[in-house]
């Protein structure tokens, strides 16, 4: 999750400038990140992109836009834009009841926002599927009103909301915290409706916010495998998602299409990584008037 | 606070019942629903199938394997983590900001690719793996690939809890520390851990979480085999498509049990945290 460093401005220090260094452990500290990343990041992931430049152009355009294979490019961003709009709305109302109501058992709501982090994928993929199947706790209900969730594109959705809920939620929560009551109180107190200042007032404070967390949702939702897998039917042209496509090109030992599809989700994800990471930046730069 | 005599927006009593009510509703259905299926579902064959279930040779096995692989993933992220967030938000050099970007990437990558990345450079075509195969070294289908893929999948956790508290505390109290003569083994123990100690412990937690439960990636790399190279994970995933669907969510209560234990740690440090 890209946090961003809040603390940037220069605060007043009684000390020695930094150029400076008070401080012990630099070298050491510098070494063992550098040694660590190198290893454990930079040298697979150059791994995946050389692999792939060595397959020459035509094979690699070839092996990526394989109609099976565009298919689930298709389905994975589908998925995971609905799944991210669902988190955007249904985190803004977490976040705005759990830092403006006070009710008996808001504490527990709160702690078990963050369950999709703690649980496992593969756990949460067959408790959904179970939930959701025909004769499922939902699935029975759901199949009364014609809904079938349970192997169909809509399963993959709830997998990947599922699993991405804490993100809008854990952005909005501290801006609605820290927000100043002033703005809000006089425009009430002028006879505005709850709606207009809600639209005028707060939402222009709320929604960088909510794009971050929607980002970062989508971000996740895009690689997610686990989860998806159980419930997802994981039929050709239909429900496969783009990590399980990279899983079966494996399976059939097809290690160059493998690593060419990979290559393409790695820039895309990077990419991703890097808009929310600038994104962030401005906008937390502007939240506190740098 | 004196009794609040601006209204503010959603303080009309129905709005606010409204919205409590869907939040509550959605989250039932969303999250609790699921969690109360998972140990509705292990208990279904009583409490004599639970324990046969989880006795289960290879569930016993897959069980130890993952203890085994969080063992050594844990520390080892910790001290990365420990590390990182020290020279991070303690000292200004280039590359600063590049270095935080960086370390996000297993957030954003799929679980499968990084699977695979580690598969291309270790297996047995791979360029270091081919080397280590002439010394009869298998990395890849067995243990040390599904440690070195959790290794990646859960090393920017403890650097993500710590880098936020440390920059705002600030180094003041470690620079007091130098002055007065401190060394950089006693700055740490006294002056360091004493302030950053929840947050690490949650981090550490989280890391727990996220080593055990892995998934996508230690499928990609473990070879699937039954009593060797099945982690818990893998484990319930085999169960499941066996049709031993009271077998699976047996093993999936273990996992969800550390997902609880997770949830109360992180209420508990924030409480800690609220309170300082």
């Amino acid at each position: 999750m890209a946090t961003t460093d809040v603390s940037e401005r220069p605060s007043k220090r009684l000390s020695a400038p930094a150029t400076k260094r008070v401080l012990p452990g630099f070298g050491l500290s510098l070494g063992i990140s550098l040694f660590f990343i190198s290893l454990v990041l930079l040298l697979p992931i150059s791994g995946l992109f050389i692999r792939a430049a060595g397959m020459g152009w035509e094979q690699f355009w070839f092996v990526i836009t394989d109609p099976r294979v565009v298919a689930s490019y298709k389905v994975t961003a589908l998925a995971a834009l609905a799944a991210s709009l669902f988190n955007c709305v249904f985190g803004l109302l977490m976040a705005w009841v759990l830092v403006r109501y006070e009710f008996p058992g808001k504490r527990l709501l709160d702690a078990i926002m963050d369950l999709p982090f703690a649980l496992p994928t593969a756990v949460a993929g067959i408790t959904l599927a179970t939930l959701f199947a025909e004769n499922g706790w939902y699935g029975q209900y759901l199949a009364d009103l014609g809904i079938e969730v349970a192997f169909t594109p809509l399963g993959i959705v709830v997998a990947m909301a599922f699993t991405s809920v804490p993100f809008v939620v854990r952005t909005v929560q501290p801006v609605l915290e820290e927000m100043a009551p002033e703005d809000e109180e006089a425009a009430m107190s002028l006879g505005a409706s709850d709606m207009t200042v809600f639209r005028k007032i707060l939402f222009p404070t709320l929604w960088p916010a909510v794009v971050t967390g929607g980002a970062l949702s989508f971000a996740r939702s895009l690689g997610e495998y686990g989860a998806v897998i159980f419930i997802a039917g994981n039929s050709p042209y239909i429900s496969e998602v783009i990590s399980l496509m990279i899983f079966v090109r494996l399976e059939e030992y097809d290690f160059p299409a493998a690593s060419a599809i990979a290559a393409v989700v790695m820039t895309v994800s990077l990419l991703l990584l890097l808009a929310i990471n600038v994104w962030q930046g401005r906008y937390l730069k502007r939240l506190h008037g740098g | 606070m004196a009794v609040r005599k601006h209204r503010r927006v959603g303080d009309n009593p129905l709005v606010r019942r409204t919205l409590i009510g869907i939040a509550v509703g959605l989250t039932v259905l969303l999250l609790f629903m699921p969690l109360v299926l998972i140990f509705v579902q292990a208990f279904a064959e009583g409490w004599a199938g639970y324990v046969s279930n989880i006795l289960n040779e290879y569930t016993l096995h897959a069980i130890g394997l993952t203890l085994v692989v969080a063992l050594l993933t844990v520390p080892l992220n910790m001290v990365f983590g420990v590390f990182l967030a020290w020279l991070v938000t303690r000292f200004r050099f280039p590359g600063r900001k590049l270095l935080t970007t960086l370390i996000d990437i297993p957030f954003a990558v799929s679980p499968v690719v990084a699977g695979l990345l580690f598969l291309l450079l270790y297996g047995s075509n791979g360029w270091v793996g081919q080397w280590l195969g002439e010394y009869d070294i298998q990395l890849m289908f067995s243990w040390p690939g599904i440690v070195m893929v959790t290794v990646f999948v859960t090393c920017p956790f403890v650097a993500r809890e710590l880098i936020p508290l440390m920059q705002q505390q600030g180094r003041e109290e470690e620079e007091a520390g130098v002055v007065l003569g401190a060394s950089g083994w006693q700055l740490f123990r006294r002056v360091t851990f004493p302030n950053i100690r929840w947050a690490l412990l949650y981090g550490v937690i989280l890391t727990n979480a996220r080593a055990v439960g892995e998934f996508g990636a230690v499928s990609v790399v473990s070879g699937n085999i039954r009593g060797e190279t099945n982690t818990l994970p893998l484990q319930v995933e085999l169960l499941y498509q066996d049709y031993n669907t009271v077998g699976a969510f047996a093993a999936s209560s273990l996992l969800a049990g550390i997902a609880l234990i997770t949830l109360v740690v992180k209420a508990i440090v924030e409480w800690r945290q609220s309170r300082n």
